[in-house]
This record gives C-alpha cells, structure tokens and sequence, in this order.
C-alpha cells in the first residue's frame, strides 16, 4: 500500500509551534496512551477512542481518523515558514508509538517534502518499532520522568524499566538527536535529588547534549472536567521560577549538560 | 568583525526630560498661524495666487512666536504649547468653529482651546468664506458624487478638508545645497523665461514664489538663531550657554546653506520637517530613508573624529522627540479615523539602494534604538525587508516590536519595487521607494502621490445589491435588478462588481474635483521647490510639477467582502438553505440582535429625514421618543428565532484567514473588485489612480454607518481592519492568517495594504522567539505579502488602560498604519483592538 494512505487517529493539529523543537514547527497530536499521568495536561490524549468532550458548555467530537497524506496536505501549508526557519513536523500525543506504521509513514512524508521533523515520546514500545522510525527522524524529543520504577508506576501507570533501556538505545543508535525533558511535577519528581538522578542518566547517554526542564502547569485541568472525570493534582501548585533555578544549576554542576528551563 | 556598529547606546536623561515635558499637559490649539495668514491674504487681494500663498507663508515665518524649549539641542516649533497646533482656514474651518465647545471633551484627541483663541478665530474666520478648497471642490463635483458622500458610501474627508501633505521631499538636497542654493537654481530658471513664452506667467510667478520662500525659512531660522543667543546670555547655566551658542551658529548657517557636519545637517532636517507642516495641514509629511541621506553627514564626522556614535544616538532621539512635538487638530469625524494624535509621519530604514544592494548601515540600527528610547508613536518606524536584509537588523526590529510600541511596520522589497515599475518608475527610482504616511510607497522627491485620497467603504456597494441602489428610501446608485430573482452567484457577483465600479467612478469624481481646487486656491511653493521637476518645469505640485504623479484612495472592508460573498454563494446558491429574501430580511433585521443605541438613532436619523423631507417638523423630545420606540421595538420571537437561526449558519461557515482557498479565493476576486477598475483612472495632475488596501482607523467610524452583511457581521459594528481577517474569525494561528491574507495581489495595490497581528509577548520570548518572529515576517513576505505590523501586549493590559488610562498615558498600539497612544482612542476603537484575536499562546 502506498505509505501516504496509512490512516491513523488525531485530536489536534497545531500550527506556529515556536517553542519545541527547531523553528517554526507544526505539531500533530496522536490520539492514544500507554501511561496515565496524574499531571497529564492533554487527557483527551490518552484514550485511542473517538470521545465527545464538554469545552466551555458545548460538546466537542475529539479524535478524527485521517490518512498521511491528509495530514501532509495541512502541514505543507505551512512550508515557507519551515524553509525560512528550520521548522518542520512535530508528532506529539499521547504516545505517537502507539500508532507506530502511521508515526513513521508521517515522518517519512515530511522527509519527502525535505522539512526537518521531530516527535515527543516517552519510548514506550518496543525498540524494533521505535527503530523502524529512527531513519525518519531528525530530533527526538524523550521525556523520562522519574529513575525510581516503583514511583513512576505509581503516577503513571507504568514502570520505567522498558523507557530507559530505549533511552540507551536510541542514544546508541546515533541516528537521531536526542534530547530529554523532565515534566518537573510538584509532589512526584521536584526534589534536587529526584531530578539529578534523571540529568545523571541522561549525562551518561552518549551523544544527549541538552534536557529540558518543563515545569508543571494546571492549564489542562478543566479538560478533566469535560472529559466527565476528576483532576487529581488540583491541589498541587506549579513550582516557583525560583525553584526551577535551583534545578536547573544543580543539572548544570553535576552534568555536562545544557539545560533548558521550558521547551 | 562586525559590519555594523550595533552596541547599545543607553538614553540620556535629557531624553527622558525632554518626552516628560512634552506630555505635562493636554496639547492647545493656537490662533497665530491663522491671524497671520488672513492678515496677508486681505493685503494680497487680486495677486496671482501662487505669490499671495508664498507671501502669507513669509509672513507666517516672520511673525509666528518662537519658542526654545527647556534642554532642547534640535529647535523650532510650531506652537508655543507643547503638541500644540495652528489652523488651516484655507482649507476648511466651519467644522472647527461648530466644535469649539467640544473639542476639549471629545473621547479622539482632545484639544484645548481657550476662549482668547475662540474669539481670535471668530474674528478671522468670515474672511475665508467661500475661499476654501473645501468649497470650491464641492462646487466641482457632480451631484452624484455628493449624494454618495452625504450616504457615506465613500469619504474623501482628508483632502476635502485639509492640505494635500503625503510626501518626501529633498531632504538630501536642502541638506547638500541649503536653500541658497534651491533659490539659486530658480533663479537660473527664471533667467532662461522669455516674456514672450506661453507659459511665461505662470512659469515666472512660480519660480519667483519659490525664492520668496525659500527666503523666509532662511529668515526663520535666522530668528531662532537670534533667539538662542539672547537666551545663552540670559541664562547662567555654562554648559546650556555653550549648548545654546551651538544652537545659534546651527541656526546661522543651516538651513540656508548646504550642512557641514551631523549636528547641522539633523537641525537643517528638521526646519525642513517642520515648516512643511506649517505651510499646509496634510499629514503624512514623510522623512523617508533618513538613515540614507543623513549618513553621509555621520560617516564624515566619525571619520575626522568630531563625532561619537553618543552623541549621534542623542541628536537622532532629540528628532524623535520633536516629530511628536508637531500635532494637527482634526474634525470629530475625521479624529476618530485618524486616531491617536498622529502625523503619519513615516520614517524607513533599511532595504536596497539604487543599484540593489543592501544599504542597511549604523544609523539604521540607530533608529530603531531611537524609538525604543524616545518610546513615543511618532516617526512611523518602518524596516524595509528583502532577501539581502542582514539577519542583525531584522532581529534588532523585533526587539522593538517586543516592546509592545507598535512600530517598525515592515515592507517588502520584492513585492514594493516591481509594483512601482509596474507603475512607470525606473528602477533606480523604485529601488529606492520610502513609505508614506501609513502604507503607501513612493519615490521621495520626485512624487505627488495623494496616498490615502479616501476611504471606499466595500461593504456599502454590497448593501446597494440588496437595496437595487437604494439607500435610505433614496435611488442613490444604479439599478442592479432585485436581489431576490438572481438565479445565479455570477449574476449577484455581477451586480456587485457593477455598484462597485460605479461608486468607484464617483469617488474619482471627487478626488479630482477636489484636486483641482487645491491646484487653483493651494498650490504650495515651499513644499513645491523640494520636488522634481517642479522648478525646471515650473509648475507647483498641485498643478502636476512633480515627475511621478498618483491618486491612491483605499479601499476596505476585504475579508468582510469575502466571507459575505463565500456565505452568498455558499448558502443561496449551492446549498439553497436559505433563499436570497430570507437573507435580505434577516440583514434589514440586523439578524434577529435588534439594534443598540447607536443604531437606533442611525435608524431614527433615517425616519427623521424622511419626514423632514416630506416637511414633517421634529422636536428633540420627538427625537428621543422615535429613538427609544426603535431601541425597545422588539419582533415577534419566532421571526427572531429564524433570523438568528440563519446567522448561526452562516457564522459555522469557513472564514477569511484560515488558509482555506475556497474563502480565500473569493478575497483575492474581491479585492480585484476594487484595484482593477481603480487603475483604469486619470487625475488632473496627469497621472494615473492606484489603489490601496488599508482603512487607517475609519473602519471603526465608517462601520457605525453600515448595516448588517452577509459575513455574519451585526450591523453598525466595526469593519475588519485593512486586508487582516474579521476580528477574531482567524482561528487557526498567525501561520494560516498570514497565508490567506498573501492570497491576495498585493502587486496591484501599489498603494499599499495592510495587514495587521497582534502578539502576546510570550511569542516573542528569548532568542528563539524573535528568531522565529523573523522567520515569520521573511516567509509572509516570500509568498509576496507587502507590509506586516504588530501589537504586542496582552488582553489585561488594555483591559486594564481602559479602567484606569492615568496609569497607561505612554501606553501605545499598533492603531493600523502608525503606533498611538492607546488611552487617547475612543472607547469603541479601543473594543476592536482588544478583541482582535491574540496570536501565539
């Protein structure tokens, strides 16, 4: 079958995206997750089902079913500001793993167009899938979330066992440029030690040169309302700019790392 | 190596004293200028009129108070008050008599005038009846074109009530020769008039206006210098002594002879700056590529060594802060369309020189630092972009814009100069293009472009469709046939087409009319003697002296246009869900939302007329009564309900602005609706019309007096702003708004469009944000965009100057063509700017 015809599920496509990745970018949000994160501030994100969500009284279909090249044609609208910039195609989700033919034939597209393209993900899969994407994929964006498999299971749903050894391996593959991002969430993952460790590992990983820090942020929970579910993290506030500092020279002295604090 | 000295060069405190002192009171209007001209006029009875205009503007020179301001190193003002103004009886004065008692209360610039100043008016203004242009251009217009101006379908108020202005002179010559030298070369011409020429006495009294001119401002200037030196021995200050002794050899020397360093060469500009604002009322006086033809003056001091870029950078801020020491008092109306005190006066740096190279230099950078200095509204910065434009400068721009001032507005080289060719400018000439006023691009120096010559309202045509030409129970237009037996889009489009080209015709009826009453009762030497050919063909530049000669009136209303023909087309037509009387009802009831109260006494206003037509006296207690009895008239609530049914349906429709080619292609046909016809007209200075796509801010003002149209749009509310989507109809980012709006032939509307987004701050943050931003403006412009400009603040900001406006006095916007300052807009212009959707995050 021609890869242009591959259909997948998204809920979002967002244009002028100027703080994730490089350039002018366009992000295409996959529908469907693997983990649930308490923080999570995409929540229509994580079911693969088509939904109906309630957004300021009235409902709204979310989910929609497309093929490559239906995307690729609202994305190349776009083509001067990625010319211009250095911009591309960013994948985003949920776990854009989770739809592995149709992530990688996305990709694949934009790589046919000559835009540069990049994916958030946490790694969640097999590697032989995350590998066959790997050729299409100029920068990857990797959250890693906590080192400690007991917590991470706890939050997210899942151990972190499988994501790390990805992490290693992407890194090994040389194929991409890698770089982590820390959700920095209050109450799960925001102690000076907690995020050492995460920079510690990410140090180690051969070829990583920045991570990012991403402090927690609320603008999702009235999501959670429309969704008819409850927001579990409504009594956690976002950390201080000072408290981000504060992370942010502790990677700097014990890593070799650039860190960001955002995207 | 850098190529540019680009460090930042922080802002003196005189700079800060200067702008304090500037805004310490609301500004005056002052009554010499009018006194002084009335008085030569009446000694100059029966002389040609071209001499009486240069002996009243001696005259004016000769007596006007003078005034040094407190720490001022560049001199001469207009007013004694600080952003006062004089009067321009000569061109109109019954409006201000009429509004004397509320000019100092109205919501749009606010003057104060005292009642010396009133009575002072009084005295002089009875001369000037049937004297003005205004009247003898009405007494030159077809009745036609009258009736649709009473209907508001166009509004050539600008020119009908004021001087022409809407240029750039020969900075570089006056810099380069003084004006000894100007005299000198009408002299030559005059000695090369035989007596027995045809031509010899007009030729011979212009160039003879010219001299006496030219005369007066060396004269003028001459008394400033007087003027520095009595005070440099009043006063006991040494260091302002010295400054004020400096200011007198300026004075002394320049303007009357070519500059000989920087510091004369910025007070030379300025004389010129200033007292073309005094010869006539136009605005839009343009100082165009000052970082062109004042570096040769910065390059030769830095190189001997007599110059530091401090000093430089403080005598640049020192002109930015007397541009917004120059002020102009409009009628209510026209206030409202030109908002914000502005002078339009439009500044550029930037761009190609005359053989295509980029010509970006020091002082280039300076002038965007200049602005983020002075942070006042006025020059109307401008960058000019092309492929060449160093990355340096393009970033330094958007650090200003980050500011949140509003300015540079941003033009693109590579759309601009092959129009101006398209034209019939040479291409040295059209490479070397400045921007005038708002938008509008011309060849400085050699150019008489009547930019800006009115404001076509595009929705009213539309209405004529529905009304077969009627307009207030008036047969105002031509009979285009009863919407509702159209069978098919073609044949409704064609009716649009035919009342737009038809009110087209009458709006160039008045523009001309109107030009030659300036020609015959204005012509301005002053001006006229820094404009080629005038001198070698000895005709002012009212009479088509100048080697380029244009009409630009703009035309607005397109993204309106396109989502109402697209809901037409869409609705009627193709999917027959409503038929074209349903539609025609629901736009005569305003959709089922009745009416506010400006409405309603728009409808009121109508009834009234009507009757009194028909001989019928209304009492204001009438009056009240009829605009009550509209306000609570409610319709039955089914009718309603099915009126706003349709109005849902026609909301759900894709808009203008979202990348989507089925709307946006419709935007392209209705622009062409206006640029085509346009071009295929003459002025009587001998050139040709051109159109413009931009509305300045009379899309506000012009709005309240257009009903409900097809795009969804309630009657009496604002009109979308230049060729930008409708407020808040652009959904889908800055990307997708931008890429409908270069849909659009830019090319053809060589008089410029418009196209103005709004930003939060945050999508400029850090390096990568104004990296992006540049990337932004570089890829509109590669899909042959023609002019981008930007306010960046957040809605709260304004929310909050509107509650409390004592804390945001310097607050300022991105009005549409120029930067103002926000609280001094009216209240509804303000809505529109807040409601304008906020790009990025």
């Amino acid at each position: 079958m021609n890869y242009l015809q591959t259909k997948g599920r998204i809920f979002d496509i967002q244009k002028y995206s100027i703080h994730d990745g490089a350039g002018i970018r366009t992000i295409v949000f996959l529908k469907g997750c693997v983990l649930r994160c308490k923080w999570c501030c995409n929540p229509e994100s994580q079911v693969y089902d088509i939904q109906t969500m309630m957004v300021q009284g009235k409902p709204v279909i979310t989910g929609r079913d497309v093929t490559v090249e239906e995307v690729m044609e609202n994305v190349m609208k776009d083509e001067a500001y990625y010319r211009r910039s250095g911009g591309g195609l960013t994948l985003s989700g949920g776990e854009s793993l989770c739809q592995p033919a149709f992530a990688r034939d996305l990709l694949r597209a934009a790589k046919a167009e000559w835009i540069t393209t990049a994916m958030e993900s946490m790694g969640c899969a097999e590697y032989e899938t995350i590998a066959s994407i790997l050729p299409y994929l100029d920068q990857y964006l990797m959250d890693i979330k906590h080192m400690n498999p007991e917590k991470h299971r706890r939050f997210t749903g899942k151990s972190n066992e499988g994501m790390l050894e990805n992490a290693r391996k992407i890194a090994a593959s040389g194929l991409t440029e890698l770089s982590i991002r820390v959700p920095v969430i209050p109450t799960f993952n925001d102690t000076v030690e907690e995020i050492r460790e995460i920079a510690l590992f990410a140090d180690r990983l051969p070829g990583v040169k920045r991570i990012h820090l991403l402090p927690y942020h609320r603008l999702g929970q009235d999501k959670y309302e429309g969704l008819g579910r409850t927001y579990e993290m409504s009594d956690i506030l976002p950390p201080t700019q000072a408290h981000m500092e504060l992370l942010k020279r502790e990677v700097e002295q014990q890593t070799d790392l650039e860190c960001q604090l955002g995207g | 190596m850098n190529k540019f000295y680009r460090t930042e060069i922080p802002k003196t405190d005189r700079i800060t004293r200067l702008v304090e002192h500037l805004y310490a009171k609301m500004p005056e209007i002052e009554s010499a200028r009018a006194k002084l001209i009335t008085e030569s006029y009446r000694e100059t009875e029966g002389e040609p009129v071209i001499i009486r205009r240069a002996k009243a503007f001696a005259h004016i020179l000769k007596h006007i108070p003078i005034i040094i301001r407190e720490e001022e190193l560049i001199v001469g003002s207009t007013t004694l008050a600080p952003r006062g103004c004089q009067t321009y009886p000569e061109f109109s004065y019954e409006w201000l008599e009429k509004e004397f008692d509320t000019v100092e209360t109205r919501s749009a610039d606010p003057f104060y005038i005292s009642e010396q100043t009133k009575k002072d008016l009084r005295e002089v203004h009875p001369y000037w009846k049937g004297k003005t242009t205004s009247e003898r251009a009405t007494a030159y217009m077809a009745p036609e074109t009258r009736t649709a101006m009473e209907h508001n379908i166009f509004t050539p108020g600008n020119y009908f009530y004021n001087g022409i202005g809407h240029i750039t002179v020969q900075y570089d010559k006056v810099l380069a020769i003084g004006y000894r030298g100007i005299q000198r070369e009408a002299a030559e011409e005059l000695q090369k008039c035989q007596v027995g020429d045809a031509d010899y006495a007009r030729r011979s009294r212009f160039l003879e206006a010219v001299i006496l001119s030219c005369e007066a401002v060396i004269l003028y200037a001459r008394r400033y210098g007087e003027l520095a030196k009595r005070m440099a021995h009043q006063g006991s200050d040494d260091v302002r002594r010295a400054e004020l002794l400096q200011i007198a050899e300026n004075c002394q020397r320049v303007p009357e002879y070519g500059a000989e360093n920087f510091y004369e060469a910025c007070q030379s500009f300025w004389f010129v700056q200033q007292l073309l604002q005094l010869e006539s009322s136009g605005h839009s006086i343009s100082p165009g590529r000052f970082d062109q033809y004042m570096y040769p003056f910065y390059q030769r001091d830095m190189e001997k060594g007599t110059l530091t870029r401090e000093r430089a950078q403080e005598l640049i801020d020192c002109i930015w802060v007397k541009l917004n020491d120059l002020n102009k008092c409009r009628d209510a109306v026209s206030a409202e369309g030109f908002a914000g005190y502005s002078l339009f006066q439009n500044l550029i740096v930037g761009g190609q020189d005359i053989e295509g190279r980029d010509a970006t230099n020091d002082l280039s950078f300076m002038c965007i630092s200049a602005s983020e200095h002075v942070f006042l509204p006025q020059p109307s910065l401008s960058v000019r972009v092309w492929n060449g434009s160093p990355q340096a400068l393009l970033i330094r721009a958007a650090e200003l814009t980050r500011t949140g001032i509003g300015l540079p507005a941003y033009y693109n080289d590579e759309v601009v100069i092959p129009s101006l060719l398209n034209r019939g400018l040479t291409l040295e000439d059209a490479r070397d293009y400045d921007i005038i006023g708002c938008v509008e691009p011309q060849k400085g120096g050699k150019t008489d472009g009547w930019h800006d010559a009115a404001f076509f309202n595009m929705c009213r045509p539309l209405e004529l469709v529905f009304s077969n030409g009627i307009d207030k129970g008036e047969q105002i237009s031509i009979r285009t046939g009863e919407v509702e037996e159209m069978q098919t889009y073609e044949e409704f489009y064609e009716a649009y087409q035919r009342q737009m080209e038809y009110n087209i015709s009458l709006l160039v009826n008045a523009d001309n009319a109107i030009d030659v009453a300036h020609g015959e009762l204005c012509p301005l030497p002053f001006e006229s003697s820094m404009v080629a050919d005038c001198i070698k063909r000895g005709k002012s530049l009212q009479e088509g002296g100048a080697v380029y000669n244009f009409t630009g009136p703009q035309g607005f209303g397109i993204a309106n246009m396109a989502d109402a023909l697209y809901a037409v087309k869409k609705l009627v037509f193709e999917e027959h869900k409503i038929t074209m009387k349903q539609l025609k009802q629901a736009l005569q009831k305003n959709y089922g939302y009745g009416f506010d109260e400006s409405g309603a006494k728009e409808l009121a206003g109508e009834v009234i007329r009507e009757m009194t037509a028909q001989g019928i006296a209304m009492s204001d207690g009438n009056i009240e009564q009829l605009i009550r009895a509209v306000l609570q008239k409610e319709l039955p609530e089914e009718e309603k309900r099915e009126y706003q049914k349709i109005h849902e349906m026609i909301l759900e429709l894709p808009k203008y602005g979202n990348d989507m080619d089925e709307v946006d292609m419709i935007a392209r046909q209705a622009a062409y609706s206006y640029t085509r016809p346009m071009e295929t007209f003459r002025n009587p200075r001998g050139g040709i019309y051109q159109a413009g796509l931009y509305p300045v801010s009379a899309n506000v003002p012009l709005g309240a007096q257009t009903g409900a149209t097809p795009d969804g749009r309630l009657a009496y509310t604002p009109i979308a702003d230049g060729v930008s989507p409708s407020a808040g109809k652009d959904v889908h980012g800055p990307t997708a708004a931008a890429n409908s709006v270069a849909k659009l032939d830019h090319g053809i509307a060589s008089n410029g469009t418009l196209f103005n987004m709004k930003f939060h701050p945050s999508a400029l943050s850090g390096e990568k944000g104004l990296q992006n931003f540049v990337s932004l403006v570089r890829s509109y412009f590669d899909q042959k965009g023609s002019h981008m400009q930007f306010n960046v603040v957040d809605r709260k900001t304004l929310q909050d100057a509107q509650i409390h406006p004592e804390n945001y006095k310097h607050l300022v916007v991105r009005v549409a063509g120029y930067s103002a300052l926000f609280t001094t807009l009216s209240r509804s212009l303000q809505d529109d700017i807040i409601k304008r959707t906020e790009q990025g995050f």
